[in-house]
């Protein structure tokens, strides 16, 4: 197909044009869903209640898995022992949010980040693709540590919600702040 | 992990002989299998068939709650041709646009059909007031969801391991998002094409740093077709058929933030298989057209590197050089990729194959990049960074 001179097909609405078109329906789906944690991640929101992060390790390969999985992905046999790891990590990667999940703005911009954790076996070396980690919170943290890159290495732990606030949830742990100081 | 070894004895060997779009817009009047239609009618015309002369057919479409509909195979069926015929939809997340003729590639190359015709379409404007809602849905339930996460958190966080990894500004990554948008205005289809410099793009909204409004591609409606043929049927309606050389695909698991995301492993182990059915050793040399996804500007040089068109931390580079403009060494989305044209998310990737289809027939117009051109490659990245889907093609 040729440049620009071809006519394609399709009809562009502006959005005040879409919100006048006969017979628009409007519809929000009604539904509701309530996701069990299945074996291996129930247990280690117990562990999170107790202010401890658990991980499994494949018996066959040594993987260390945080959050822990059923099975290894990879020598696809189950996952035997648990492990406590210190919950103390180095950030990977992190970022600034200004916005919601649906978009909106944030009055107060949020900083999020992967936090690589240490654990026995694990170098931590930079080549390292694969490790055990959390997605989560950081604090203590500002933009200007993540636009500089100061924060990408830190050294952070988890800060705990207080015991009688803890539900067996991944926000059980607040965030991640780092450990100096 | 192993890459897999593809059969490389098939039955027939299978080439592209038709291809259409729709326009490439951000809401439209046809409702998704109106688009199908159109895409499909398009594609048929071009390669000089009729729905008569098509055996089976292959749908790809990403979630269903983009278009508010469930079943969106069945839904999408009688507009892509598919009634009283064998018909499958297939999805990998944004990876289904190039998936789709990979897809129809062995339905043909089986044996089972002589010809397939393989459309893809989107339509993300129904969901309002913006479909970012709906992809709060491809987050863990237990583990991912109670953080409130944002679709653009991931690509922030990606962006900016691959900018600490590689030692990237964003500068330069806003070079990308120049040149395709740029490319774009040649396009027919295209959304979002625009003469916009790098100050325009670091001076956009910021939305999730490193991520900036310029840096994304926009949501839009669309679809497009192809139609894949066998051997015998190709020699007999075209003199120029454009041939898959090779195809490739692989998941990795959804546990993202337990892998490093500077790299795209599981691109590279897709291309390698797409790369070894074609015979190709030396990709950065044998692949003169490439259209690596780009539904954000750093995704098109962390595509380009898993691809091996570029060696690790390398595509920013060449980028500076003018490595991937049209007229350059390896011209990179020149159709104007997602960031230009738009990105429907199957239509964007089925998008691609159709460019690499043009580009080999020399018939890309304006498009048309400056070097001879035998092969080319289209790739597309999805779900949680995990999916890479990739098409060789020759001719």
């Amino acid at each position: 197909m040729a440049g620009k001179e071809a006519k394609l097909p399709g009809t562009y609405l502006k959005g005040d044009e879409m919100y006048k078109l006969p017979g628009l329906v409007e519809h929000r789906p009604e539904a509701k869903y309530s996701f069990a944690a299945g074996q291996a991640v129930s247990r280690f929101l117990e562990g999170l209640k107790e202010g401890r992060i658990l991980g499994k390790r494949c018996p066959r390969c040594g993987r260390v898995y945080v959050p822990p999985r059923s099975y290894c992905e990879y020598c696809f046999a189950p996952t035997g022992e648990w492990v406590e790891v210190s919950g103390e990590g180095e950030v990977n990667t992190a970022v600034v949010s200004y916005i919601s999940t649906f978009r909106e703005r944030l009055e107060e911009p949020e900083i999020v980040g992967v936090i690589r954790l240490y654990a026995p076996g694990y170098t931590g070396k930079e080549d390292e693709y694969e490790f055990p980690g959390l997605f989560h919170k950081l604090c203590g943290v500002t933009p200007e540590d993540v636009m500089s890159g100061r924060v990408i290495g830190m050294k952070v732990r988890p800060r705990w919600k207080p015991v009688e606030r803890r539900i067996g949830s991944i926000t059980d742990i607040e965030c991640f702040e780092p450990a100096e100081g | 992990m192993v890459v897999a070894r593809p059969n490389i004895h098939v039955k027939n060997r299978v080439a592209i002989v038709g291809a259409g779009l729709t326009l490439f817009r951000r809401r439209m009047l046809e409702t998704p299998r109106e688009l199908a239609w159109e895409a499909a009618r398009m594609a048929l015309e071009q390669a000089g068939l009729t729905l008569r002369d098509i055996d089976c057919v292959v749908i790809g479409s990403a979630p269903d709650a983009f278009d508010g509909v469930h079943m969106k195979g069945e839904y999408l069926a009688d507009g892509a041709g598919g009634l009283g015929r064998p018909t499958v939809r297939v999805y990998v997340g944004g990876g289904t646009g190039v998936f789709v003729p990979i897809a129809a590639w062995w339905h043909v190359a089986s044996g089972l059909c002589r010809s397939v015709l393989a459309v893809a379409e989107e339509k993300m404007s129904p969901a309002h007031p913006h479909p970012q809602g709906v992809f709060a849905y491809i987050w863990d339930p237990i583990l991912e969801r109670p953080l409130g996460p944002n679709l653009i958190w991931i690509f922030a966080l990606e962006m900016r391991r691959y900018m600490y990894k590689c030692n990237v500004d964003k500068k330069t990554i806003a070079k990308v998002s120049v040149k395709n948008k740029r490319n774009a205005l040649d396009h027919p289809a295209a959304q979002a094409a625009a003469n916009i410099t790098v100050e325009d793009v670091l001076k956009s909204e910021v939305l999730v740093w490193p991520v900036q409004r310029l840096d994304i591609s926009p949501v839009s409606d669309g679809a497009g077709a192809l139609v894949m043929v066998s051997e015998n049927e190709a020699r007999r309606v075209t003199d120029s058929p454009v041939w898959v050389e090779g195809v490739g695909w692989t998941l990795d698991n959804t546990h993202w933030y337990n892998r490093d995301l500077a790299y795209p492993r599981y691109v590279n182990y897709a291309a390698r298989m797409a790369y070894k059915m074609a015979g190709i050793e030396r990709p950065w040399k044998e692949i003169d057209v490439a259209e690596p996804y780009d539904p954000f500007d750093y995704k098109e040089l962390h595509h380009i590197e898993g691809l091996m068109l570029a060696r690790r931390c390398e595509a920013p580079k060449l980028l500076e050089e003018g490595w991937f403009e049209r007229d350059g060494e390896l011209p990179t989305s020149p159709s104007g990729g997602l960031l230009g044209v738009g990105n429907p998310i199957a239509a964007a990737g089925i998008m691609k194959v159709a460019e690499i289809f043009w580009q080999l027939r020399y018939e890309a117009g304006a498009r048309q990049v400056k070097k001879p051109v035998h092969k080319g490659v289209a790739q597309a990245w999805g779900d949680l960074m995990q999916a890479g889907t990739v098409i060789v093609l020759g001719n």
